[in-house]
């Protein structure tokens, strides 16, 4: 028991409540982005650059607030750009996922460079933060966690219970016959990897303006991958890309745990959890899980 | 005319679309200079001096372009297949794990014996991270991009693991890393006076191997078909799972072999930032030569020579090397979308020359 209590169950909830934001928010944005028919592995990409420009804006205007408006704009933005490689011109949507991931770091890694490395800057301090007296060590969860946490059913409801999410899963099961019935594929398609963005955008805001309160290169660190995974796991629900994400993050939770505690295992090994994980739930849940039929094919007006 | 009509259309997508790729890459890097408040031709004029005109800088240039031929060969091959093998980074490291553990074994053997055993492990290292991939997505289906993203993380952890006093890490040192690989295992220099080592040969014979390979075998005429459609593949008997985990494992084993030539002829044992993104590289090494095993020679001495030119000219400008990454994915964007390039050069569509464009690509379309 003494083991259980130095683990202290609810400061772990909390812990996995919290490493779960970034997925949670990336994955549904995935999850919007790939019901209209658009692989978005741009992910990760997304979250580093929204970071970035969330810690900039915020450093520049003294403003946390306005960072994470810019966090979420700029996420947006970097979306578009797969949204028009991938819709307009027709790339394949893994090969634009992957320029805009490589994109990434080098715009971050050449801003971070020139304005933040060598600069006496030291940080912006982190978003306000809803402290949890009742429970032990009175654990706190910051305030784009909460959001996320209102974000899971508003984007359910839009998927399964507005005009627009038909439209959506429409598109992305078979654009041909929504075309027919008079959607416009390339404006939903549009419409949601923009909005995908704005949610990993979010999630990349939680990485400096939640978490540390500082930028770091490349500090997003295969989350957008996870997410990914964590939304193949949901079957492409914002339910289920929670739950799973939820199975990443205590992993990544329990790793630290299990340091503290005391646990003779290297760190590396432990590092390799969520990772693991990861490729385990991929090979073992895709069998299962069925993607939106037209995910991933570009559609061509009239072809 | 239907020759000509046909010719022009190669010759678009196998000169001018690379060119103005790489040409739009630095012009929209230079954009990126200008707004961190450097001055563009100060850099690029850095990045050609450290590339090229700088005392021992071609050499240099040289030693960078060996990984990226090995690499942009194994990510190439994938492309072939249908395979998107992001994971080179992975096996890379795996290869020169493998690499350090056969060299530190052996002692006072001939080279003969002890360089091809050391870079046969490398191979071996490099092919067991990437047919695990292969046979997630040949038996589960699970997706090869995020298998072998995820594999490359867990090489990270576990190099470091070994490395960072734990089994593998040199007990004299205080830095996190291997011991000295033995004499024997080490390739001998070219050039003498620089780091120039003869894994620039084996890369260079690893070229036609791979196109004798992909063109003139079996397995290379298995391959080629399952890229283009596995539907096809299977009516005509192959088998899609096989070919996709042998596919995988060459091509890792490609990338297991540039990390334990890696070792063998620069640094002769394992430190801590060993690759520092040679394997991400190597995707747009291997897209900008439209996976085409004789185009990586010039894509590869084009990456070797930026990324031997960015060290230079971060160091004399202050300008970021994190900045070829821009190049490089503005170049990916550019060769993946010949149509975009048309649209912005306002270029008359070369007939049927879109067709060919993908088909030449067509590792790297989905199935259909």
């Amino acid at each position: 028991m003494e083991f259980l209590s130095r683990l202290d169950i609810a400061g772990f909830v909390i812990a996995t409540l919290i490493a779960a934001t970034p997925l949670v928010l990336a994955a549904m944005g995935g999850v919007m982005s790939e019901r209209s028919g658009v692989v978005n592995i741009a992910l990760e990409g997304i979250m580093l650059t929204s970071a970035f420009a969330g810690y900039a804006a915020a450093v520049a205007t003294h403003n946390l607030w306005l960072g994470v408006v810019v966090a979420v704009i700029a996420g947006m933005l970097i979306a578009g750009l797969h949204a028009l490689l991938s819709i307009q011109f027709l790339v394949d949507q893994i090969v634009s996922g992957t320029v805009i991931n490589i994109l990434a770091i080098g715009i971050t890694g050449s801003f971070y460079r020139t304005y933040i490395q060598n600069s006496e800057l030291a940080g912006t301090g982190v978003l306000p933060a809803l402290q949890l007296n009742f429970l032990p060590n009175a654990p706190i969860i910051g305030v784009i966690t909460l959001a996320a946490l209102v974000l899971i059913p508003i984007v359910h409801f839009v998927l399964f219970n507005t005009v627009f999410g038909l439209r959506t899963r429409a598109c992305g099961e078979h654009p041909l016959a929504a075309e027919t019935a008079g959607i416009n594929v390339y404006l939903v398609r549009y419409s949601n990897v923009i909005l995908s963005g704005g949610l990993a955008g979010l999630g990349g805001a939680y990485f400096t303006l939640q978490q540390i309160g500082n930028f770091l290169p490349n500090m997003t660190g295969g989350r957008g991958f996870i997410a990914l995974a964590a939304m193949i796991f949901g079957r492409w629900t914002p339910v289920g890309a929670f739950l799973a994400s939820l199975l990443f993050a205590s992993a990544d939770a329990l790793s630290g745990r299990l340091q503290i505690a005391g646990v003779n295992l290297p760190y590396q090994i432990l590092g390799m959890l969520p990772y693991v994980l990861t490729i385990v739930v991929v090979a073992g849940a895709v069998g299962r899980a069925v993607a939106p039929a037209a995910d991933g094919k570009p559609y061509k007006k009239g072809a | 005319m239907k020759f000509d009509r046909a010719l022009r259309a190669r010759l678009f997508s196998a000169v001018v679309l690379p060119l103005v790729s790489v040409l739009c890459g630095f012009a929209v890097a230079s954009i990126a200079v200008l707004l961190t408040g450097s001055d563009p031709v100060a850099a690029f004029t850095a990045l050609f001096q450290g590339a090229f005109t700088n005392e021992r800088a071609f050499p240099e240039t040289l030693v960078a372009t060996v990984p990226y031929i090995f690499l942009g060969l194994a990510v190439a091959l994938g492309f072939r297949a249908g395979l998107f093998n992001i994971g080179a980074e992975g096996q890379f490291y795996l290869g020169a794990i493998f690499g350090v553990l056969a060299g530190t074994t052996m002692h006072g053997l001939p080279g003969i014996v002890e360089i091809p055993v050391a870079l046969a492990f490398g191979m071996l290292g490099g092919f067991i991270w990437a047919a695990v991939p292969g046979l997630l997505k040949a038996r589960f289906g699970a997706h090869e991009v995020i298998t072998t993203i995820m594999l490359n993380y867990v090489a990270f952890q576990l190099t470091d693991f070994l490395i960072n006093k734990g089994p593998m890490s040199d007990p004299h040192s205080t830095a996190p890393r291997t011991t000295f690989i033995d004499p024997g295992a080490q390739l001998s220099i070219l050039l003498p006076g620089s780091r120039l080592h003869m894994g620039l040969i084996l890369a260079i014979i690893a070229v036609p191997v791979i196109w004798f390979l992909i063109e003139r075998t079996t397995v290379g005429f298995r391959i080629r078909t399952v890229g283009f459609s596995q539907g096809a593949a299977r009516a005509a008997g192959i088998s899609v799972a096989w070919t996709l985990v042998i596919t995988m494992g060459i091509s890792g084993a490609l990338a297991g072999l540039a990390g334990a030539d890696e070792i063998l002829g620069v640094s002769h044992y394992m430190p801590a930032s060993f690759s520092v993104g040679y394997g991400f590289d190597s995707i747009a090494v291997a897209l900008l030569a439209r996976s085409n095993p004789w185009a990586i020679l010039p894509s590869a001495f084009l990456f070797g020579a930026m990324r031997n030119g960015a060290a230079f000219m971060q160091l004399e400008t202050q300008v970021s090397s994190d900045l070829i990454s821009i190049v490089q994915a503005i170049v990916i964007m550019f060769v993946a979308a010949p149509a975009m390039v048309r649209w912005i050069f306002r270029l008359r569509d070369v007939p049927g020359g879109l067709q060919i464009t993908q088909r030449e690509t067509a590792g790297v379309q989905s199935e259909t």
